[in-house]
């Protein structure tokens, strides 16, 4: 087995997708629509084929509340939902402050691995993690 | 001294004294950001649960509290009474000792 789709809820898809392109520089994958949803994944714009992200869209009245919750908690905590690699966080941290992008966590080094953590801006904090 | 129970407590873990000196260092982090330093910096091999466990202790001796900024909630140092009166107890009995010494003598 392997990890091909991985997701994040997102608040809004439309302005998830504008922030994840725009701001942080994944490319779009697919882009079909589901109901009023859409089956919105992104890549890294290195690994085309490579793990997709789907930006999973939170406004279902189902689970709502408590994935609100859940999230809610994450965030309050300062936890990330997840990570992201890069090649050099000190320099994605100056580009990414540069578009107003609130870090929880300034970049931290230890041994080889060197982490910060970020608002996504759609709900939920992301790792970054260079090693 | 019963009244300081909680505090010699708290204080008797050594992942407990390091929490208070982080947080010292580097007051109102978040839970994520405290567990990190400690498994990054301090090489503290710990879940959060456990460090949870651990601030729950420092939070009832009253020597760490959590309060909320904006959307995060961050923890920070808040025992410095409590610290003072350990410090002048210790103080105290270092004195005596040192009378004791000096009777010997």
């Amino acid at each position: 087995m392997e990890i091909t789709v991985t997701s994040v809820p997102v608040d809004d898809q439309q302005k998830a997708l504008e922030f994840y392109t725009n701001v942080l520089g994944f490319e779009k994958k697919t882009d079909e629509p589901v109901g009023e949803a859409s089956w919105l994944t992104l890549v890294g714009p290195d690994s085309p084929d490579g793990v997709e992200l789907l930006l999973e869209p939170t406004e279902n009245p189902t689970i709502d509340e408590e994935l609100e919750a859940y999230r809610d908690a994450l965030v309050t905590n300062g936890i990330p939902w997840t990570m992201f690699g890069c090649e050099d966080v000190e320099a994605e941290y100056e580009r990414l402050s540069e578009h107003g992008v609130e870090f929880t966590q300034e970049p931290m080094t230890a041994g080889n691995v060197t982490m910060a953590v970020f608002d996504d801006t759609c709900g939920n904090l992301i790792q970054l993690v260079q090693q | 001294m019963s009244s300081n129970d909680d505090v010699f407590q708290a204080l008797a873990d050594s992942t407990r004294r390091l929490i208070l000196e982080e947080l010292t260092d580097n007051s109102e982090q978040t839970l994520y950001e405290l567990c990190v330093r400690l498994t990054m910096e301090h090489d503290i091999d710990m879940s959060r649960q456990g460090v949870s466990n651990h601030l729950e202790v420092l939070e009832e001796a009253g020597l760490i509290a959590s309060s909320r900024r904006g959307k995060y909630k961050v923890l920070e140092f808040a025992g410095a009474d409590q610290i003072e009166a350990v410090a002048t107890w210790l103080d105290r009995l270092a004195e005596k000792n040192t009378d004791t010494e000096t009777e010997k003598r």
